[in-house]
């Protein structure tokens, strides 16, 4: 099928190191003994937990459930005993502890009992509380529940199934395509008919031929009307709103959502979970992870959620001089030190670090405002305004410059000759931003209860006043009717008196 | 080390650029080399040691990393524009004073590397050439063959400068012609044509330096050091007045490819209105920069008293570069243009 693309502004082509990793099929992961699911999986709100220490659980059992609408539950990813309920380190590079659940496994690997869902005959908002219970979130990495992406008035034409997977490095969703192809294919015929979109796209960097084989395989056995685009491999080609641009030439700015475009976007490994969820009851308790860089064996491994990040990283035998993790892609990844941080929904790609494949950022140099970063950029900013704004800690000066649109791919950081860190100095700025405008709300609420204090005192003070002044008028009303009445009576008497008089005479 | 995404990066640095900016001078120097003689490698060699000089001494004092800063080599590419655009028998105090006026004071007192508003190169020639115009328009004569020694001679002041070792310039040439009104109808092509004076067509072999120039400019441009917008608005603007005149008054005024390739015009168009720290940053600010460029130069070249209006023009857009740049913001994607020009 032939399809005019849209080009998005800027991008860049690193080189895509996809290579070793994409050979192998995806391997299963020997069961760990300890797993720690971290409550937050997703955006939104964290579930409660519904397990106490000690109790024992069954795998897909839920160990926390989502309480507030934007919000998903979390299950056990094996069967065994709930040994902890506290603060564990995460994969942050704050490396705060927060709040997780910790299953010891018994090794048994028991599930609890699964039913697939009736999902067609069912209401729409029913599938969707199911997808909510099954703790389905986008395993792109943004980890938005999915089920509140489909919880829409808009009507949707476009719907956009992302295997892009424009990052270097990681290939797990171009493994799920070429292996799973027909549960993904089902799983966007289920989100084609929740939508009701007229169109569904399938979009995949050109740089993966297998990938694009095996869907358009499965799509024509499953007789669906999809289609497969070949999109130019160019970062960020997968970036949700260069997506939507390229495929159907719709943009719009950051605050608009897609939906508001008549368009929705679920990545491949998100359809694939929502196809294990409805189709088999399995709730997302594992996914497949990229791990590549400095190791001997790059794979990918569908690995549990909760598994310690250096386990998984050593079954794919780090080389010795590795010194560090990127999770996440090279270009908008976490870097952080070997951690025992788990795994968690969010968590596609793990990359061993050495100074000899990511050495060092070198001094940063003067901006000689060359404009490559201009160039690069696919959101048409320009980030060298932006850090130079940004720099002098004018915020307000880089938010003209809508310093809200940066997306923080890292293309501007990547082509700078100075070795600027510029995606650096656009979250330092928006994280000031963000402050003064919290600052200014909380200025302003204290304002408007200091003036509203100050109303009521006045209001109180009136109050009190007409109070007062009616109290008075009130005492003195009573006070005239009194002398009221006794010169009434005086008067009576006095004429009582003249008339006694009167009648006396007579 | 934690550090903050992006973990990779392109292979290219300050230096790298600096350096594709010197290769692509390289080709004009060799044949304005072999046009001239060797002086103009003196020059080169005694700009490149002064603005090092003067580089390391402002670095020094700014307390910044002399060795680092001193290795991003953008006071070489100063150095070189300035032997490039100074007359090739100038005095060798006259070279320092410029490039000292380039780096102490149009790039470091104003802040150094990328903060200059002004380009350095043509805050050097505008200075001397108001201080010391007649050193700064003694352009060798044509066929003037010296052996090397004398050339060395004149540039460090032991040999007489006598005038009959300098003559104008064709610009100047033409331009005085024009002031006095010796010229009549068709003069200008037959003093460009019957005199050898003026080479094929922009006089005295210029063409094959500036052409050399071109070359050194599209090759910066296929390696994305600059951008086409600036030079392409600067030969438009320029080849469109100087075509314009030419119609009204064919006597009077040169044709567009003699201004094109005489005087300073490619290295200006490719070497020096493209300076990214001088000159503007958008792509719509760019076309504007170069086209105001083009113009002022022809004008300046043609109606001023300077024998070459480079330097004045480019000075003068750089004055309106930021106030170009402030309204020729590109649209943000996603958004509608009206709102990117809002601020």
């Amino acid at each position: 099928m032939l399809r005019t693309l849209f080009s998005f502004p800027g991008g860049i082509k690193p080189d895509p190191h996809k290579e070793a990793s994409a050979r192998t099929p995806i391997a299963p992961v020997p069961l760990p003994e300890r797993l720690v699911l971290p409550l937050r999986q997703s955006a939104g709100i964290a579930p409660l937990p519904t397990v106490r220490v000690g109790e024992r659980v069954k795998k897909g059992q839920v160990v926390a459930a989502a309480e507030q609408w934007i919000s998903a539950s979390l299950h056990a990813p094996t069967s065994g005993k709930v040994a902890d309920i506290g603060n564990y380190p995460l994969a942050h590079p704050s490396g705060l502890p927060a709040p997780a659940i910790v299953i010891e496994a018994d090794g048994l690997d028991e599930w609890q009992e699964r039913q697939p869902l009736d999902w067609q005959n069912l209401a729409p908002q029913a599938v969707l509380r199911y997808l909510q219970q099954s703790g389905v979130v986008g395993l792109g990495g943004a980890v938005f529940p999915s089920h509140v992406k489909l919880d829409t008035e808009a009507r949707i034409e476009e719907l956009i199934i992302n295997g892009a997977e424009c990052e270097p490095y990681i290939t797990c969703d171009d493994r799920l395509m070429r292996e799973r192809a027909a549960e993904i294919v089902s799983g966007i015929a289920l989100l084609r008919d929740l939508t009701g979109a007229r169109q569904t796209l399938i979009a995949i960097e050109n740089n993966k031929p297998e990938a694009i084989r095996a869907m358009r395989g499965a799509i024509s056995e499953h007789r669906e009307n999809f289609a497969v685009i070949t999109l130019p491999t160019r970062y960020p080609a997968g970036s949700l709103r260069q997506l939507v641009y390229a495929l159907t030439g719709k943009r719009a700015p950051s605050n608009v959502l897609p939906t508001a475009m008549n368009v929705q976007c679920f990545n491949v490994a998100t359809v694939h979970s929502i196809w294990r969820a409805t189709a088999h009851g399995e709730p997302v308790v594992r996914r497949v992870v990229t791990v590549s860089g400095n190791v001997r064996a790059p794979k990918n491994w569908e690995a549990p959620i909760g598994m310690s990040m250096t386990a998984l990283l050593q079954l794919s035998e780090p080389f010795s001089d590795t010194d560090g993790l990127i999770v996440g892609g090279p270009m908008m990844g976490l870097s952080l030190p070997l951690t025992n941080a788990p795994i968690t929904k969010g968590s596609n790609c793990l990359i061993a670090r050495s100074p000899r494949i990511f050495p060092p950022r070198p001094p940063e140099s003067p901006c000689i405002r060359c404009t490559a970063c201009a160039q690069a950029c696919p959101q048409g900013l320009q980030p060298f305004e932006l850090y130079w704004w940004s720099r002098a800690r004018n915020f307000d000066k880089a938010a003209d410059y809508a310093l809200a649109e940066c997306i923080e791919c890292g293309c501007c950081a990547y082509v700078c000759p100075a070795a600027i860190p510029l995606v650096h100095y656009f979250r330092f700025a928006k994280g000031e931003l963000a402050a003064a405008a919290r600052e200014q709300k909380m200025a302003d609420s204290a304002k408007s209860r200091f003036e509203f204090r100050q109303f009521r005192a006045e209001r109180e003070k009136a109050e009190k006043a007409e109070k007062l002044a009616k109290a008075a008028a009130a005492q003195a009303a009573k006070q005239a009717l009194a002398a009221a009445t006794k010169s009434a009576t005086f008067e009576e008497q006095a004429q009582n008196a003249v008339a006694s008089s009167q009648e006396e005479r007579h | 080390m934690i550090t903050c995404s992006p973990h990779l990066r392109e292979a290219n640095s300050i230096p790298r650029i600096m350096r594709l900016v010197c290769v692509a001078l390289a080709p004009g120097i060799a044949v304005y080399t072999a046009l001239i003689g060797p002086a103009v490698l003196v020059q080169i060699c005694l700009s490149s040691v002064a603005a090092l000089f003067f580089e390391a001494m402002m670095l020094k004092m700014r307390a910044l990393p002399v060795r680092r800063f001193l290795g991003d080599h953008s006071a070489l590419v100063t150095a070189w524009l300035i032997a490039l655009t100074f007359p090739p028998l100038s005095p060798w105090w006259l070279t320092v004073t410029g490039v000292f006026f380039a780096i102490v004071i149009a790039k470091h007192l104003y802040g150094g590397l990328g903060q200059n508003p002004f380009n350095p190169a043509m805050i050097a020639f505008a200075v001397c050439i108001i201080a010391f115009p007649a050193l700064m328009s003694q352009w060798p004569a044509q066929g003037l063959t010296l052996p090397f020694e004398q050339q060395l001679e004149i540039v460090f002041g032991f040999a007489p400068r006598i005038d009959a070792l300098t003559a104008a310039t064709p610009l100047d040439a033409i331009k005085t012609a024009l002031k006095t009104n010796a010229l009549h109808a068709n003069n200008i092509q037959e003093l460009l044509m019957s005199q050898n004076l003026y080479g094929t067509f922009a006089g005295r072999g210029w063409e094959w330096v500036t052409m050399t120039y071109l070359c050194g400019g599209a090759f910066l441009l296929a390696m994305g050091v600059i951008t086409w917008h600036t030079p392409f608005a600067f030969i438009t603007s320029m080849a469109v007045i100087a075509a314009f005149c030419w119609l009204i008054d064919p006597g009077r005024f040169s044709d567009p490819l003699f201004h094109l390739f005489s005087g300073g015009a490619m290295l200006g168009a490719f070497f020096i209105a493209t300076d990214p720290a001088s000159g503007c940053s958008t792509p719509r600010g760019r076309l504007i920069f170069g086209c105001g460029a083009g113009l002022l130069a022809y004008l300046i070249r043609v109606f001023g008293v300077f024998p070459d209006g480079i330097a004045f023009a480019v000075l003068i857009m750089n004055i309106c570069a930021p106030l170009i740049d402030r309204h020729t913001q590109p649209t943000v994607f996603g958004r509608r243009a009206r709102e990117s020009d809002r601020r």
